[in-house]
């Protein structure tokens, strides 16, 4: 059998354009690519997509190959499965990388299952061991609690990339590279099922991923009413409301809003912990903010560890004052 | 229907940090006293969602789990919220086992069960987070498969599965037998009756061993494992905290702002 080689990103095209995994993706891909001393391929599934090919070339795969397909979303995933398994085996690359995205999270294991190997999901970390030239993929696992840095002992290495856990790659329009389009063709029997409906909430004000301050209640609010004063908070200081697990289980907000290992993974300049113990699993998806600040009556409360700034003691009588000084200071 | 759910038993996910502990050197965890392990959570949630459709449909809910000793009782556990039966595979040869393994051994006990339409697993077990698991299992049966599933109900053509997206979600209707990772989305799993826990405490669970499901030894254990721990630790995440303080709550929290501001943050 013939050697794998390269690192292969599968990317991603939303509504026609790149979406920002892919970028990512790229960033991650070029440091390997340099580190293995193997050129960078980018995959890209869609319609008309020669120009966002390009675009990948220009953040800088070596080549871009692209299938005539429709948006992962548009699809039963078993397409998506098909097609990337298919290019697999033609291009025999020994690192494959796929966001851990709404498409990859579901692709990755079975792509790996189809190629004889295994694939290590949502790692926040890929670098190449110098002395085996092994991948060596870091994720957060136990909840949280723990890391552990996998080795894949079987080719190709496939990863999925939390995102936004690397930089995105920069542009740089002057670089060339072929694009080649891969023609294949799904069997109809690889697609068990149909999809029957996509439905899309849309959210109101601004994304938990784009915020860039947050202000995030847990079960120590209460109750449904005791968000008001979040709200009021978050919207002075141009950011948006998240929650806990806990408020999702008692049915006061939308699980769509919760932070942490199965929510959303944020990373705000400001996240602003109210009535939340700390829990790993809820950390896993603030950790990265940048300044931590928790008001918790609890001084034992496991999130005073990782804050930056705490106030002890009960989020009623601390907010309003809180608040008021805030505004005060916003519009002198 | 005849539903199997694949469980897992796991180191209680709800332990304070502090008790989490990880051996670097051997690259394991070490187990806190006296906490014992529970069935991983999302499991739990995959024998609620196979309740709910036994409730609309009728049929037998077969538990399976891959452990060692005690493994039982997360398939008692099961039993105790309204499961009908249960096996555990255990054997020396399994240990070490990576996904790709324990979905070979969990599908030959599925093949040796035989008489099934859907497979529910967790979308992860909260010990490793793998995911992993569940789709190889799709695979290696040959069966289709939905992930990160939040709801499912029987319909003329096989099963209506709703799947969860970061934006919503997206239902597909896929052929039976099927394989589906059950999400949180579905819900609190209920909690045991306490008619269900006498009756499981005196069952006994059946015990499968490689050879009775003609498992053959080289697929499985640390040996045929695909993928290698390099390293295990914990995250040094600890920050400095400065507490504010104050005569009263709000003098604290009109100080926090303050230097909220000093330091840019607001
Ligand atoms: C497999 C698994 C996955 C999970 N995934 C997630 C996830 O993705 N996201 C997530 O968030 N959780 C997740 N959880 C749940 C997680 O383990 C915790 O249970 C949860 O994060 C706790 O939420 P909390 O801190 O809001 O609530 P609690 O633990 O109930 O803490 C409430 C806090 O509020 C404080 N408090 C109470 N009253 C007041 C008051 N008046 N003023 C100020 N402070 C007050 C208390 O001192 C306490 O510290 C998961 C759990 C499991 C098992
Ligand atoms: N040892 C095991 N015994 C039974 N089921 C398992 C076992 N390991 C994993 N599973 C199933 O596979 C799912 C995903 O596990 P994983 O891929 O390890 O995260 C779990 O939620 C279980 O449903």
């Amino acid at each position: 059998m013939a050697e794998n080689k390269g690192i292969l990103i599968c990317g991603e095209v939303v509504d026609g354009k790149l979406a920002a995994i892919t970028a990512e993706l790229l960033g991650a891909g070029k440091k390997l690519s340099a580190e293995l001393e193997q050129p960078l391929g980018a995959l890209l599934i869609g319609k008309d997509i020669e120009e966002v090919a390009q675009e990948t070339i220009g953040l800088g795969a070596d080549r871009a190959y692209t299938i005539d397909g429709p948006a992962f979303l548009d699809s039963l995933p078993d397409l998506y499965v098909a097609l990337i398994a298919a290019a697999c085996e033609k291009l025999q690359p020994s690192v494959v990388i796929l966001g851990q995205t709404d498409m990859g999270r579901d692709v990755a294991p079975r792509l790996a299952a189809k190629l004889k190997t295994t694939a290590v999901l949502d790692c926040v970390g890929l670098e190449i061991d110098p002395e085996t030239r092994a991948l060596l993929q870091t994720r957060p696992v136990y909840g949280g609690n723990a890391t552990a840095v996998w080795v894949t002992e079987s080719q190709p290495q496939i990863a999925t990339l939390r995102p936004r856990s690397v930089m995105a790659a920069e542009s740089d329009t002057s670089r060339t590279g072929e694009i080649e389009p891969l023609p294949i063709v799904v069997e109809d029997s690889a697609i068990k099922g149909k999809l029957v409906e996509t439905v899309k909430t849309e959210v109101e004000g601004i994304k938990l991923e784009d915020a860039k301050v947050i202000v995030a209640g847990g079960g120590g609010i209460g109750g449904p009413e005791g968000f008001e004063k979040l709200r009021e908070l978050a919207s002075l200081l141009g950011g948006t409301v998240g929650v806990t697990r806990v408020p999702c289980d008692e049915g006061w907000l939308p699980l769509t809003m919760e932070i942490g290992q199965t929510g959303r993974i944020v990373g705000p300049d400001l996240y602003i912990a109210v009535g939340i113990s700390g829990a790993p699993q809820h950390m896993a998806g603030c950790s990265g903010s940048k300044c931590i600040v928790t008001i918790n009556k609890d001084p034992d409360a496991n999130l005073f560890k990782e804050s930056n700034f705490g106030i002890v003691g009960d989020y009623k009588q601390v907010m309003p004052a809180f608040i008021e000084k805030c505004r005060e200071l916003l519009s002198s | 229907m005849n539903i199997i759910v694949c469980v897992k038993q796991v180191l209680d996910p709800d332990i304070p940090p502090a008790k989490f502990k990880v051996d670097s050197a051997s690259k394991q965890v070490v187990p806190p006293e006296g906490i014992p392990p529970v069935i991983n959570p999302y499991d739990a949630q995959a024998v609620e969602l196979a309740l709910r459709l036994k409730e609309k449909q009728g049929g037998k809910i077969t538990v399976l789990t891959v452990g060692s000793d005690g493994a039982d009782k997360a398939v008692k556990y099961a039993i105790s919220m309204g499961a009908d039966d249960g096996f555990v595979l255990s054997d020396e040869v399994f240990e070490g086992s990576d996904s790709f393994s324990m979905a070979y051994i969990l599908s030959k006990a599925v093949e040796k069960i035989g008489e099934y339409d859907l497979v529910l697993c967790g979308r992860q077990a909260a010990d490793w987070d793998e995911g992993l698991v569940g789709s190889i299992i799709a695979e290696s049966l040959g069966t289709s498969l939905v992930t990160l599933a939040e709801d499912a109900e029987v319909v003329d053509e096989g099963l209506k599965v709703k799947r969860v997206t970061l934006d919503g979600y997206q239902a597909f209707i896929v052929p039976t037998p099927a394989v589906v990772t059950v999400s949180n989305e579905v819900g609190q799993a209920r909690l045991p009756s306490g008619l269900g826990i006498i009756s499981a405490a005196r069952r006994q669970i059946p015990v499968w061993k490689a050879a009775d499901t003609g498992i053959d030894p080289s697929l499985v254990g640390s040996a045929a494992a695909r993928r290698k721990l390099f390293a295990l630790s914990v995250p040094a995440r600890e920050r400095k905290c400065e507490i504010i303080e104050g005569e009263t709550p709000a003098e604290a929290a009109t100080k926090l702002a303050e230097r909220l501001r000093e330091a840019g943050a607001i």
